[in-house]
C-alpha cells in the first residue's frame, strides 16, 4: 500500500510540474479504467486499509502502462523502482489485463476510451470537480471502482419500471412483518435501496416513475437522510446524473450495512423466494453487507452509527494497530527560576532539574505501550528557542488550575468588531501571545494579544550594520519603526478558510480558496511559499505540534501532507466521498484526522497514508475536531449540533454530547483533558465533563470486537455550563497554557 | 438586468421552478425563436443547474461559518463550475423580491441611484470601520463576573413557558434580531427600536387587563429616556426624533392620565428632572425640547409652576441662538426654533387653560364646585377684576396701562400661583409678541358684537374709553375677552361654539386644515418668530387688554372669546377666534397630538366676523 501511495504522489508530482498535460487530467481515467475492469469482481474486492497484493500490482501496472503512453519514461522508471517491479513482470499482466477486460471497456484501446471519457465530461462541464475528482477516485486505488460512465451504464439493465414500487414496497412489508429484533437491521437496507432505484429509475428515462417513486417512498427515510434527499429529489434526468457530485459518491463507494447473520439470512430467502432479482441485483451490486455474528443490533444503536454519506465503516477498517500514545518527552535542562536556586552550587541543578521533571510528568518518563517509536516518523529536532520554549511551558504548567466540574475554567472572549460577516478562521499560538484571523476579503490578520508589539526584521542592509555578537542580537534585528498591534497579510485571492501558526511562532499557515495554502514568516510578515496542490478551495490547514509537517484539506476530497520545506505534498490521503472540511494532527503527530462533508471522520497514518478508522455517526457534515491531549481520544463536532466522543484505539464511538443547536465550529480540550470545549454557530460555548464521559465508557472485549456500542443518554449530566455571547458566534476556542479558556468570533450586528 | 423567474403552481412543489414561458421570452429578447419542445428542456435544465449551483454555494457559506447566503458564495460556485459569475450584486443585505400584480412576474427591485446626487450628498458615509479585536473576561471561574450575557434577565426567568415565549418575541419585536439588548438605556440610539419600545409601552399602558403595578416606574423612566435624552442620532438633521420626543411626551401624559394613582408620587419627580433639563444651558436643545413638551404633556399646571418662570431665563439663551444667522449655527438655529415652537404652544395652552379654569371657577362657583376656586370664584365676584396688576410687568406701561382689566387678583386666588392670568399674559407677550397673538387672535373690543350674538348678548363686553385709542394702524396685542352667558347654552345657536374638541369638527375647511397639522402651525410660528427681536420690542408699546365681564345675575357662564385677524396673503384679514367654554370632563382628555390641542383659529361664524370686521381688527403683517 505504501508503495502506492508512493506512485500516486508521483502521479500527482507529473501533474503539478507538468501543467501542460493537466488536460490530461481525464485520460489518466484511462489507465486506470483498466486497471478497475483488471480488477477481480467488486464483490470480492478487498475494503480500503487492506488490499491484496494482487490488486496492488495491478493498478500500478496500469499506471505504469499509462505513463508510457504518455512518454513519460522518467516517471515509468521511478515508479517501477519504487514499486520494485519487474518489467516482463509489468508487460505480462498488461496483456493479461487488456485480455481480461470485459464488457464496454477495453483495457488497451486507450483513445477509444479516451474519446469517450471527454465526451462524458463535455457532457458535464458544470461538475465541480469532474476531472480531478475521477483522477482521485482512480488513483486512490483503495475504491476498486472504475470510472463514471462505467459505474453509470450499471444501471443499464432494464426492469420494467412500473414493478418497482411493487417491488420495494413488497420488501418494505416483509422488513415490516419481520420480528422486531430483525426489523431494526433490515430497515437499514431502505434507505440505499431507496436511492438505488431511484437513480436507476432516472437513468433509464423513467421520469415520471421516478418522481412517483419518489413521492411515495421518500417520506419512509431517517430524518437524517433529508439534505440527501433533497438533492436526490432535483435529479430528474439522465443528464443529471453524470456530475453529480452527491450521486457520484453513492456510486463510486458502496454503501455498507453492518447486518447480522440471522437477519441476513432471512432477506436472503425472502427475496429468493420472490425471486425479487431487481432487489437483490442492486444489493449484490452496490451495497456491501457487512455480516457479523451475534446478536441483531438495537435499533438505537444503529441509529447511533449510520448517517455517513456511505454507510457505516466496515468492521476490518478499525481493527488496524493505532500507536495514539504520546511520544516521550525530550530531555531538557530546566534551569531553575528562582533567585536563590541560581545562587545554589553546580551540582546542585541538575538534581532538581530531575526532580521537577518528575513531578511534571511521570507519564513520559515511561515509554507508553500504545506510542509510536520515537523515530517512526522523522522530527525535526529541537532548536534552543524550542527548547526554551518548552521550558517555559514547564514554567506555566506548573501554575496550571487544575479544571474539572467544581472548578471551571475562566473565559475570555475575543470579539472582532467590523468584521462584516467576513470571519472565517481564527487561531491562537500555543502560548496565546498571538491571534490570527482569516477573513473573506482574502486577507489574513495578525494581532498580538500581548502588550508586545508586532515588529518587521530590519531590512537586509539595516542588518548588516548590527553587532552580531551581542547579546540582545534578537532585539537588535527588530525593526520599531514598525511595531504595531496588528499586521495584515496580503497574498490570497479568495476567503481565507483556514489558519494555523507554526509551534515556534515563526510561522503562519492559511488556507483559501484560491487553492493554495500559503506559508507566512511572522518575522518578515511576507509570505514565504504558496503551496499549490489543491486545485480546489481548500478549507482547513494545520501545523504539526512538532513543526515542519502541516496538512491541509480541500474541496478536492483529499487531504494532503506537506512539509514546510517541499514544494509538493508528501502524502495524500485519499478516501473521503466528499470535501475535506477540517484536518488535526494527533498529539504524537503520527496520525491525522480529517473530518468531511460525507459525515465520516478518518484517522490516517501519517508514515504510509494508510485510513487505520473511519468513524461514522454524525447526521451532517463535521466542522471541528479536536484530539484530547493523551491522544487517546477523538472529539467531533458537525452542523448537526452534536459532538462525538471516539476511542481511537478501540474505534469506538463513546460518547455523544447533545445541546448545542447549530454548527459545532470548534472544539477543544483543556490541558489536562478534564473538560471539553464546545463553540458553536448558536452563539453558546458549552464545557461538558469530558473526564466523566471517558471514564464511564465500558470497553469490554466485546465491545471491542463487535463494535456495538450502547450509548447512554447522558448528555445532560455531562454539560457542566452553557455560557451565551453576545450576538457572536464561537469561531474558535483555545485554553491557555494555566487552563485560561480563550474565545473568539466575530461580533454579528445582525 | 431584471431577472423574471416565475413560479409555477406543480401538483408537486419541490422547488422553485422556472417556467419555459420565461425561457421564452428570454430567448425572444436576444432574438431566438424557441419551439414549445426545447423550452421546456431548457427551462427545466435550467431549474436543474440553479438548484446545483445553490446547493455547491451553500458549502460556501458553511465554510465562511455565516447563516445567510450570500451572492458571493453563490457566484463562487459559478466560478467553480467554469460558469460565468452574475455581477452586480454584491450588496450583504438581500434585494427586495417583488411581485408585480398584473401578471405573474417577480424581480428584483432595481432602484436607480441617482449618482449626481450620491456624489454631492454632504452626508458622506464614513469609510467601513477597521476591523479590529476586543477581549473581555465573560466568565469568571465559570460563572458570569458581568450581568450573564444574552440570558434573559432574572425578573423575567420566573415566568411561565408561554409568558417567556411572549418576552421573547416582543423582544424581538422591538430590538429587531439582536435579542440581547435588554435595556434600552444601555445600548440604543436607534430611532426605530426606541419608536418600537414606545409603542410597546403605549400598548402595555393602554391594556386594560394589565395590572402594571411597580413596573409603572420603570416604564415611565424609559419615557423619560426617549423625551429627554440627547440621542446620536439627533445629530443627523435627517432622524425625525423630534416625533420621538413628541410622541413620548404624549405617552408620559397618557400615563399620568391613566395611571395616576400608581405614579403620583414620580409627578414630582419628573417635574424636577424636566426642570433640570430646562434650567441647564449646557443641554442640546433637543434635550430642551424635550422637556418642554415634557412639561406641556404634564399638564398646563406643570407648565406654569416650571416653564414659565424659567422663561425669562431660557429666553435669552434661545435668543441667542435664534439670532445668530451664521451658518454654522443653521442646524441649531433650526432646533432653537423647534423649541421656541414647543414653548409656545405649552405657553398658548397655559393661557387657555388658566382662562378656562377662571371660567370654571366662576361656573363653579355657583354650582358648588369644591376645591380652591370656589373661595377665588367669590373674591372676583366680589371685585370684578379691576384691580391692577399686582406685579410690575417689565414692559413700560404706556397709554392704556390702565386697561389692563386684572383678571388677575390671581395670586390671590391660588397660593402657588405667581403671576395673575394676565400679567402672565403680558409677560409671554413680551417674549412671543405677535406670535402669541396669532395663535390666540385678538377681540375687536366693542362694536356690533353684542347684537351679533343674538341669543347671549355678551354683557360683560365692555369697552373702557381709555381703550379708544383704536387707530387702525396700531398693532394691537390681542385681547383676551371674557363673555359670560347668562342663559344657558340650550339655545343652540351656531355662533356659540361647542367644546373645545369638536371645535375642529365645525371650522370650515381653511382653518381646519392650518390647525389640524400641528407641523404647519410650528412652521408658521417659526416664521413668525424669524425676527423675534422685532417683535419683542414691539410689544413693548402694546398693551394687553383683557376685558372681564360684570357679573350678571342668574348661574353664569363664561366663555372666552379670543378673536382677532390675520393678515392673509392676499392681504385679506383672516380672523381668528378662539373661544372656549367649560368643559368639565377637560380634566379627563386624553392627550392628543398638537393638532388637537391647538386652539380653534378662524373664523368662527358669521357675527364674529362682522364685528371683528367692523372696528378695529388687528392686522397682522405675516
Amino acid at each position: 500500500m505504501a508503495a502506492v501511495q508512493d506512485g500516486q504522489m508521483e502521479l500527482d508530482a507529473e501533474k503539478e510540474t507538468k501543467p501542460e498535460i493537466l488536460s490530461d487530467g481525464t485520460s489518466n481515467l484511462s489507465g486506470n479504467t483498466a486497471s478497475g475492469t483488471l480488477s477481480s469482481s467488486p464483490l470480492t474486492a478487498a475494503p480500503a486499509g487492506g488490499a491484496p497484493k494482487m490488486e496492488d500490482q495491478q493498478t500500478l501496472i496500469a499506471v505504469l502502462q499509462f505513463l508510457k503512453r504518455n512518454k513519460l519514461t522518467d516517471s515509468v522508471e521511478i515508479l517501477r523502482r519504487e514499486a520494485g517491479l519487474g518489467e516482463d513482470q509489468e508487460d505480462s499482466q498488461a496483456t493479461d489485463g487488456s485480455g481480461g477486460g470485459k464488457g464496454d471497456v477495453d483495457g488497451g484501446d486507450a483513445n477509444s476510451l479516451l474519446s469517450r471519457v471527454s465526451i462524458t465530461s463535455a457532457a458535464a462541464p458544470q461538475s465541480m470537480c469532474d476531472s480531478p475528482l475521477m483522477f482521485m477516485l482512480s488513483a486512490a486505488g483503495a475504491d476498486d471502482q472504475p470510472d463514471v460512465s462505467v459505474v453509470l451504464s450499471a444501471y443499464s439493465q432494464q426492469g420494467d419500471p412500473s414493478l418497482y414500487q411493487v417491488y420495494y414496497s413488497g420488501l418494505k412489508n416483509f422488513i415490516e412483518s419481520v420480528l422486531d429484533c430483525h426489523r431494526a437491521e433490515l430497515s437499514q437496507l431502505f434507505y440505499p435501496l431507496f436511492v438505488h432505484m431511484y437513480l436507476e429509475l432516472v437513468y433509464n428515462n423513467h421520469e415520471n416513475e421516478a418522481k412517483a417513486f419518489f413521492e411515495k417512498f421518500s417520506g419512509d427515510q431517517e430524518c437524517y437522510y433529508q439534505d440527501d434527499l433533497r438533492v436526490l429529489c432535483g435529479l430528474t434526468k439522465k443528464e443529471h446524473l453524470k456530475g453529480n457530485e452527491v450521486l457520484l459518491d453513492f456510486r463510486t463507494s458502496r454503501f455498507v450495512l453492518r447486518i447480522s447473520r440471522d437477519s441476513y439470512q432471512l432477506l436472503k430467502r425472502h427475496l429468493q423466494e420472490r425471486h425479487n432479482n431487481q432487489i437483490w441485483n442492486i444489493i449484490q451490486e452496490h451495497l456491501y453487507i457487512d455480516i457479523f455474528d451475534g446478536m441483531p443490533r438495537s435499533k438505537s444503536q444503529i441509529d447511533s452509527m449510520s448517517g455517513s454519506l456511505a454507510g457505516e465503516g466496515k468492521r476490518e477498517v478499525n481493527k488496524a494497530k493505532v500507536f495514539h500514545g504520546l511520544l516521550k518527552e525530550p530531555e531538557i535542562e530546566v534551569p531553575l527560576d528562582d533567585e536563590d536556586d541560581e545562587a545554589e552550587n553546580e551540582e546542585g541543578k541538575p538534581k532538581k532539574k530531575k526532580t521537577k521533571k518528575d513531578s511534571l510528568g511521570s507519564k513520559s518518563k515511561k515509554q507508553d505501550p500504545n506510542a509510536p517509536q520515537q523515530n517512526r516518523i522523522p522530527l525535526p529536532e529541537l532548536k534552543d528557542s524550542d527548547k526554551l520554549d518548552k521550558i517555559m511551558y514547564m514554567k506555566e504548567s506548573t501554575k496550571r488550575i487544575r479544571l474539572g466540574p467544581e472548578n471551571l475554567p475562566s473565559i475570555c472572549f475575543y470579539t472582532f468588531l467590523n468584521a462584516y460577516q467576513g470571519l472565517t478562521a481564527v487561531d491562537f499560538t500555543d502560548d496565546s501571545s498571538l491571534l490570527a484571523g482569516g477573513f473573506a476579503d482574502s486577507t489574513v490578520r495578525v494581532w498580538s494579544v500581548t502588550p508586545k508589539k508586532l515588529r518587521k526584521v530590519k531590512s537586509a542592509a539595516d542588518l548588516n550594520m548590527i553587532d552580531k555578537e551581542s547579546d540582545d542580537v534578537l532585539e537588535r534585528i527588530m525593526d520599531e519603526k514598525t511595531a504595531s498591534e496588528s499586521k495584515i497579510l496580503y497574498g490570497h485571492s479568495g476567503p481565507v478558510y483556514g489558519v494555523s501558526f507554526s509551534p515556534d511562532r515563526n510561522y503562519l499557515l492559511s488556507s483559501s480558496e484560491d487553492g493554495t495554502v500559503r506559508l507566512w514568516s511572522l518575522l518578515t510578515f511576507t509570505c514565504l511559499v504558496g503551496y499549490k496542490g489543491h486545485n480546489y478551495p481548500v478549507w482547513d490547514t494545520q501545523f504539526s505540534p512538532f513543526g515542519y509537517y502541516f496538512v491541509s484539506g480541500g474541496h478536492d476530497r483529499v487531504a494532503r501532507l506537506w512539509a514546510t520545506d517541499h514544494y509538493q505534498p508528501l502524502r495524500i490521503f485519499a478516501g473521503h466521498l466528499a470535501d475535506v472540511t477540517c484536518t488535526r494532527f494527533h498529539p504524537n503527530s503520527n496520525y491525522v484526522a480529517t473530518g468531511s462533508t460525507d459525515r465520516t471522520i478518518r484517522l490516517w497514518d501519517v508514515l504510509n497514508g494508510n485510513c487505520v478508522r473511519i468513524f461514522t455517526g454524525h447526521k451532517g457534515p463535521i466542522h471541528s475536531l479536536a484530539f484530547s491531549p493523551n491522544g487517546k481520544f477523538l472529539a467531533s463536532g458537525s452542523t448537526d449540533g452534536r459532538v462525538l466522543l471516539w476511542d481511537i484505539g478501540h474505534g469506538l464511538m463513546i460518547g455523544e454530547l447533545k445541546g448545542h443547536t447549530d454548527t459545532i465550529y470548534s472544539l477543544k480540550f483543556s490541558r489536562d483533558g478534564e473538560i471539553l470545549a464546545s463553540g458553536s454557530m448558536d452563539n453558546t460555548v458549552r464545557l461538558w465533563n469530558s473526564m466523566k464521559a471517558f471514564d464511564e465508557v465500558e470497553t469490554d472485549d466485546f465491545t471491542a470486537t463487535t463494535g456495538h456500542i450502547h450509548l447512554p443518554d447522558n448528555s445532560q449530566e455531562l454539560l457542566l455550563g452553557t455560557y451565551h455571547s453576545k450576538s457572536t458566534p464561537v469561531t474558535h476556542l483555545h485554553f491557555t497554557r494555566r487552563n485560561l479558556l480563550l474565545a473568539a468570533g466575530a461580533y454579528n450586528s445582525q | 438586468m431584471k431577472s423574471k423567474v416565475g413560479y409555477l403552481e406543480r401538483e408537486e412543489r419541490r422547488f422553485a421552478e422556472v417556467p419555459r414561458e420565461s425561457i421564452k421570452l428570454m430567448a425572444e429578447s436576444t432574438g431566438v425563436e424557441l419551439s414549445e419542445e426545447v423550452a421546456a428542456l431548457l427551462a427545466e435544465d435550467v431549474c436543474y443547474r440553479l438548484r446545483e449551483a445553490t446547493q455547491n454555494s451553500s458549502q460556501f457559506m458553511r465554510h465562511a461559518k455565516r447563516r445567510k447566503l450570500s451572492v458571493e458564495d453563490f457566484n463562487r460556485a459559478l466560478r467553480w463550475s467554469n460558469t460565468e459569475t452574475v455581477c452586480g450584486y454584491g450588496a450583504q443585505d438581500a434585494l427586495p423580491f417583488r411581485p408585480l400584480k398584473e401578471g405573474e412576474l417577480f424581480f428584483v427591485e432595481d432602484r436607480e441611484i441617482n449618482l449626481v446626487e450620491l456624489a454631492l450628498a454632504t452626508n458622506i458615509p464614513k469609510g467601513c470601520a477597521e476591523t479590529m479585536v476586543r477581549v473581555h473576561v465573560s466568565y469568571l471561574d465559570g460563572k458570569g463576573n458581568l450581568e450573564p450575557q444574552g440570558t434573559v434577565p432574572t425578573a423575567v426567568q420566573s415566568l411561565s413557558e408561554d409568558l417567556l415565549k411572549y418576552y421573547q418575541q416582543i423582544t424581538r419585536a422591538i430590538l429587531g434580531e439582536d435579542p440581547h439588548l435588554m435595556k434600552v438605556k444601555s445600548v440604543s440610539h436607534d430611532l426605530d427600536q426606541l419608536n418600537r419600545l414606545l409603542h410597546m409601552v403605549k400598548s402595555l399602558v393602554q391594556n386594560p387587563y394589565l395590572y402594571l403595578g411597580s413596573y409603572v416606574r420603570s416604564l415611565v423612566s424609559s419615557v423619560m429616556y426617549c423625551i429627554l435624552e440627547p440621542l446620536a442620532a439627533s445629530i443627523n438633521p435627517l432622524n425625525d426624533h423630534w416625533t420621538l420626543r413628541d410622541y413620548a411626551a404624549l405617552l408620559l401624559s397618557h400615563i399620568f392620565w391613566t395611571h395616576g394613582d400608581l405614579v403620583s408620587g414620580l409627578y414630582h419627580q419628573i417635574l424636577l428632572s424636566l426642570q433640570k433639563v430646562l434650567s441647564d444651558p449646557v443641554r442640546p436643545l433637543c434635550s430642551h425640547y424635550g422637556a418642554v413638551v415634557g412639561l406641556h404633556a404634564l399638564g398646563w399646571k406643570a407648565v406654569e409652576r416650571v416653564l414659565y418662570p424659567h422663561l425669562p431665563a431660557y429666553w435669552a439663551n434661545l435668543q441667542a441662538v435664534l439670532d445668530d444667522y451664521s451658518v454654522s449655527n443653521a442646524q441649531v438655529k433650526a432646533d432653537g426654533h423647534k423649541v421656541y415652537g414647543a414653548i409656545l404652544v405649552a405657553v398658548e395652552r397655559l393661557l387657555k387653560m388658566k382662562a378656562l379654569s377662571l371660567t370654571l371657577a366662576a361656573g363653579g362657583g355657583s354650582a358648588g364646585l369644591p376645591g380652591t376656586t370656589t373661595g377665588a370664584v367669590g373674591f372676583r365676584e366680589n371685585s370684578p377684576g379691576l384691580s391692577p396688576p399686582p406685579e410690575p410687568l417689565s414692559e413700560p406701561p404706556l397709554g392704556i396701562a390702565s386697561h389692563l382689566q386684572a383678571g388677575g387678583a390671581g395670586c390671590q386666588w391660588e397660593e402657588w400661583t405667581p403671576v395673575s392670568l394676565p400679567a402672565m399674559y403680558c409677560e409671554l407677550y413680551s417674549f412671543f409678541g405677535d406670535s402669541l397673538a396669532v395663535r390666540f387672535s385678538t377681540d375687536p373690543p366693542l362694536g356690533g358684537a353684542p347684537s351679533s350674538r343674538s341669543c347671549q348678548p355678551l354683557e360683560g363686553r365692555k369697552e373702557p374709553a381709555s381703550g379708544a385709542p383704536n387707530l387702525e394702524n396700531t398693532r394691537k396685542m390681542p385681547q383676551l375677552t371674557a363673555s359670560m352667558n347668562i342663559s344657558p347654552r340650550q339655545d343652540g345657536s351656531p355662533r356659540m361654539e361647542p367644546q373645545p374638541p369638536s371645535l375642529a369638527a365645525t371650522v370650515p375647511g381653511r382653518s381646519l386644515a392650518r390647525s389640524s397639522s400641528s407641523s404647519s402651525s410650528v412652521s408658521r410660528s417659526r416664521s413668525s418668530s424669524s425676527r423675534p427681536g422685532r417683535s419683542t420690542s414691539q410689544s413693548r408699546d402694546i398693551f394687553p387688554k383683557a376685558r372681564f365681564p360684570l357679573p350678571q345675575a342668574g348661574p353664569p357662564a363664561f366663555s372666552f372669546i379670543i378673536g382677532g385677524r390675520q393678515m392673509g396673503r392676499r392681504c385679506q384679514g383672516r380672523r381668528f377666534q378662539t373661544s372656549f367654554t367649560p368643559t368639565p370632563p377637560l380634566n379627563t382628555l386624553p392627550p392628543r397630538a398638537y393638532a388637537h390641542k391647538l386652539p380653534v383659529i378662524g373664523r368662527v361664524s358669521k357675527p364674529v366676523r362682522r364685528w371683528t370686521c367692523s372696528h378695529y381688527s388687528l392686522h397682522l403683517p405675516l
